[in-house]
């Protein structure tokens, strides 16, 4: 089992005083998939992410990423993981390939290697030429290509990926996908939370979260089939209409 | 929220902002300023701390000087010498030593600042032709130094004309301390601690407030409201005003009942020159704001590096009357001497208030030149 | 290994801030440039006003006493009190000499003649140094005027004993040179305080933290990387004071510069640390900087730096046991003005590598990677 679980869930709950953000979820996630966390704003998809990459303590419930307990030693969980926030993080004021060798160094890539695996990812993100360029000075398509190369940079075996494609054009957001489908030919798992409908097709499988619950989880196909209508959109109002939880 | 703000004042009032606007608009940064309940306890908690802190703590009075002996031998006449001193207030004898070679080390072990060294033949005194004592003093603090020299200069002298007839004789001037009679260090103090808190709280809070809206974008959202920009600013300052004046009521408050600082003059204008303060304070912040990019360099320019000259020039440690004739001119350039001064005039000399009639209108004419100059700077960016 | 790449990153920050590496240079150099002229206490200057009601030649010696004094300066003589204190309302004069109408009649047939003296004495310092100097200054005039009477009054043997004053380690009685090294250590604590207290909670601000908790880098590292620019930034600064300190005012350490750097990396790692500590606490630069101003302050008014740590009441004293400046300001005065030696400067040596251990382990567990 473990070995085909990259992420395995169960009862994982976060509250912050009386308000419970993330309600006992149960979830796994196969290894090499790209698995869909579909909610509306505010249903605790980014909170339920962040426990599971060790950036916030679950109050209750359990969960391993490969193969490390979330719990007893996030820091292990780091070192296989890569990450891409809602908000862009890295540094602006850095430039792109100081951004890359910052990053790759703190995973552990060797000095030796650095300079060609950060030529060859820049070329294959068609931005070589910006090598040089300040990361402020990026748009923000560009920008969050950078932030995906950063994430799985050092090969990790899930990578997390918090609305990744908010705000760009629908061109800038199809050629991310295609990023993130060549990661996950190589291997990587990926976790990509959205409210983009048309990119839960792209997924494998999808969870829809209503106020803190998995509501649904199953592929595309299953999902619409069980709620009887014809595209995700549709199940997703479905769903998000019995949803008690304004923005 | 700014939504509703812009929908209110709508079309009819034009640029221009109509009293509920403007309501609305301070609302809004009082609830800012409220938010924060780290930085409202910072700022409200801030003043009581330090003035009873620095109140009771900060004085440049001589007290506890050791003081070493340093005798050939130990006889009638030093030992009277030597009992003057230890019972002064001044002074604690803390030992004796034997040879020249232990002055060195007992300075720097700190079990001597000054030695009180006897000359050979000191018991003959009266009948030979005379000794001398030697007060060695460690002058690395020459203000010490010079003070603890005269104090044991004064014993000495009045110990070795003990013995004789005692004979009243010449000037006898009859002192008297002025305001302060007890000689409390904290009257000078707490109008110092009073002007360096209000100016760099005043500083900072406007400055970074507006910088953050600068770094963060949301300053081009209020400027497209259909406020005056001058009324954006206004508002922004309002909540802070209010703040500064409470810390100054605090101030005022705990100074005279924990610290027996006495409020002998007007208290009304008191709060008047206060709130002038208060408005030259925050226009600085406003003048730094629309200079700087960053919040860091707002806060360390409105912090950091406002704070050394409140300090320093502003004759709250080093009196203004001795500095270089530049400098005593520089200082007359920076708001908290005239708070300093006025508050000193009102609250322990106890004057009427037409004494700081000067201080008033100086205050007056910075806020109008940091106002304007802020105006000024602001409208350029803008444009 | 990890550190290497931390600290690239920290330093091209650094200088790639428009601000930062301006403050850091000019800073130093213009409090080392402008603020000793200021640094004095000497109270000079003082200003008298005289009250005469007498019209007798003693009086008018006296008066020319004070005005010959270098201590005093005569701003007037005025026949009224009422005008006088005007006068010292208005600050234009500091002291009131209010000679009565009878002084040069008692003075000469009593021998003895009351002065009446008024200090503004708000600034206690200037109140108790005027009083000093004007008792002097009485003392003196008495002696000139009435000094063979008074003699023979005493004793035929009146004790010909002199006191001599020698004023060690700082023979001109210069307070400037007791002041530069207090500047050095007020440059060093604001710059590394507030600079590291605005790092990490401006990183939180930004978002990049963020990606860094992410990583499995290690607490330690991340805080020790943070620290190390600090380090040179601080001994940078330092080197450049006390070059200005000897290039413009003459003054150099007595003893060895070696004590200094090792007390000055013990200390840079006290105050940067808590820097760090509160910029871990907080959630906006806003609050960090208002956090450390309100540390600063005490820190620098508590220390001796200004004002000595004796004149303090006792529970103020105890207080400064854990205030790092104070062990700092201690040893340079003794290395700069006594020539002290590390043996001499034990105490302060291992208070500051306690502080040093209480607060660098806080700095590193206050830095959360997850909430």
């Amino acid at each position: 089992m473990r070995e085909e679980h990259v992420i395995e869930a169960e009862g994982l709950t976060k509250m912050f005083g009386t308000f419970t953000a993330v309600d006992h979820i149960t979830f796994d996630v196969k290894k090499g998939e790209i698995f869909g966390f579909l909610g509306a704003n505010g249903a605790g998809k980014t909170t339920a992410m962040r426990m599971l990459c060790g950036l916030s303590k679950p109050t209750a419930g359990r969960a391993t990423v490969a193969g490390c307990d979330i719990v007893r030693e996030p820091e292990r969980v780091k070192r296989n993981i890569g990450y891409m926030s809602q908000k862009f993080s890295l540094y602006e004021d850095l430039q792109v390939w100081e951004n890359i060798r910052l990053f790759g160094g703190i995973y552990g890539v060797a000095e030796r290697e650095m300079a060609q695996k950060t030529d060859d990812m820049l070329r294959r993100l068609g931005i070589y030429g910006e090598k040089n360029t300040p990361v402020k000075r990026l748009p923000l398509g560009w920008k969050q290509k950078l932030a995906f190369s950063v994430a799985i940079f050092h090969e990790p075996k899930v990578v997390f990926l918090d609305e990744p494609t908010g705000g760009v054009d629908p061109r800038a957001r199809r050629q991310f996908w295609e990023m993130i489908y060549e990661a996950a030919d190589r291997g990587i798992t990926v976790f990509v939370t959205t409210h983009y409908m048309d990119e839960a097709e792209y997924c494998d499988r999808v969870s829809i979260m209503v106020d803190g619950r998995i509501d649904a989880l199953d592929s595309p196909g299953g999902l619409k089939r069980q709620f009887g209508v014809g595209s995700m959109d549709e199940v997703f109002y479905k769903l998000a209409r019995e949803a008690k939880r304004g923005e | 929220m700014r939504q509703r703000v812009k929908v209110q004042g709508g079309e009819s009032a034009g640029r221009t902002g109509g009293k509920g606007v403007f309501a609305a608009f301070v609302k809004k940064e009082f609830r800012h300023v409220v938010r924060d309940k780290r930085t409202m306890l910072i700022v409200l908690a801030m003043p009581v701390v330090q003035i009873i802190l620095f109140g009771f703590a900060l004085s440049s009075e001589i007290r506890n000087v050791n003081v070493a002996v340093l005798a050939p031998h130990y006889d009638e006449q030093v030992r009277r010498i030597v009992e003057r001193m230890d019972a002064s207030e001044y002074f604690t004898v803390t030992g004796m030593l034997t040879s020249d070679k232990d002055v060195d080390m007992a300075f720097r072990d700190g079990s001597a600042d000054m030695i009180l060294a006897f000359g050979g033949g000191f018991d003959e005194v009266y009948t030979v032709e005379g000794t001398e004592i030697q007060l060695i003093a460690d002058a690395t603090n020459t203000n010490t130094a010079t003070t603890m020299v005269m104090y044991a200069t004064n014993i000495i002298s009045n110990s070795l004309t003990d013995g004789q007839q005692e004979m009243k004789a010449g000037i006898v001037p009859d002192i008297r301390m002025l305001y302060n009679p007890q000689m409390k260090s904290s009257y000078g103090f707490v109008p110092g601690v009073m002007g360096l808190i209000i100016i760099l709280i005043c500083a900072m809070m406007t400055s970074v407030s507006i910088v953050r809206e600068k770094e963060q974008g949301t300053m081009e959202l209020l400027l497209v409201s259909p406020m005056r920009p001058i009324m954006i600013i206004i508002s922004k300052m309002v909540p802070y005003l209010v703040l500064s004046f409470i810390d100054f009521l605090m101030i005022v408050l705990l100074s005279v009942t924990v610290l027996d600082v006495p409020m002998a003059g007007s208290f009304g204008a008191l709060c008047v020159l206060a709130l002038l303060y208060i408005i030259v304070a925050l226009s600085l912040g406003l003048l730094i704001s629309t200079k700087v990019e960053s919040q860091m360099a707002a806060m360390l320019g409105s912090g950091m590096v406002l704070m050394v000259p409140s300090m320093f020039f502003s004759g709250m440690i080093f009196p203004v009357e001795s500095m270089p004739l530049f400098f005593q001119w520089l200082s007359k350039i920076l708001p908290p001497s005239w708070f300093i001064t006025g508050v000193k005039k009102l609250m322990i000399e106890g004057l009427p208030a037409m004494y700081v009639a000067k201080e008033t209108l100086i205050l007056t004419v910075m806020a109008v030149v940091l106002i304007a100059a802020s105006l000024k700077n602001f409208k350029y960016r803008l444009e | 290994m990890t550190l290497r790449y931390l600290l690239e990153k920290e330093f091209k920050q650094f200088f790639r801030n428009p601000f930062l590496p301006k403050l850091v240079l000019a800073f130093p150099v213009l409090i080392m440039l402008v603020i000793p002229w200021i640094m004095t206490m000497d109270i000079k200057n003082i200003g008298v006003t005289v009250v005469n009601h007498d019209s007798g030649g003693a009086a008018e010696r006296l008066i020319r006493k004070i005005e010959t004094s270098e201590y005093f300066i005569l701003n007037g003589v005025e026949h009224d009190y009422e005008e006088a204190l005007t006068a010292l309302e208005y600050a234009k004069t500091d002291a009131i000499v209010e000679i009565p109408a009878d002084f040069d009649r008692r003075l000469t047939t009593e021998g003895s003649a009351p002065v009446q003296v008024s200090i503004n004495a708000v600034n206690d310092m200037k109140g108790a140094l005027g009083a000093n100097y004007l008792g002097a200054l009485c003392n003196e005039f008495s002696r000139e005027t009435l000094g063979g009477a008074v003699g023979q009054g005493g004793a035929a043997a009146a004790p010909k004993i002199e006191i001599v004053t020698q004023n060690r380690y700082n023979p001109y009685l210069d307070y400037k040179m007791f002041m530069i090294p207090a500047l050095m250590v007020i440059v060093l604590l604001l710059l590394g305080g507030f600079l590291p207290a605005l790092n990490i909670v401006g990183e939180k601000e930004k978002g990049t933290i963020e990606q860094i908790n992410i990583t499995p880098v290690s607490k330690f590292t991340f805080i020790f990387a943070k620290l190390i620019p600090y380090w040179v930034m601080g001994l940078l600064v330092l080197s450049v004071c006390m070059l200005l300190a000897w290039l413009v005012y003459g003054l150099a350490p007595q003893g060895n510069v070696g004590i200094i750097y090792l007390f000055s990396v013990l200390f840079i790692l006290a105050v940067s640390g808590f820097g760090l500590i509160v910029s871990n606490y907080s959630d906006t630069m806003q609050q960090a900087m208002f956090v450390m101003f309100f540390f600063m302050l005490i820190f620098m008014l508590m220390s001796g730096l200004l004002t000595p740590l004796r004149s303090m009441p006792d529970w103020a004293q105890y207080m400064t046991v854990i205030n790092p400046p104070r062990y700092y300001i201690e040893m340079m005065r003794m290395v700069y003005l006594k020539g002290g030696m590390l043996a001499d400067l034990q105490t302060q040596l291992w208070a500051l590598v306690a502080i040093d251990a209480v607060l660098g382990t806080w700095a590193v567990l206050s830095y959360r990677k997850r909430e």
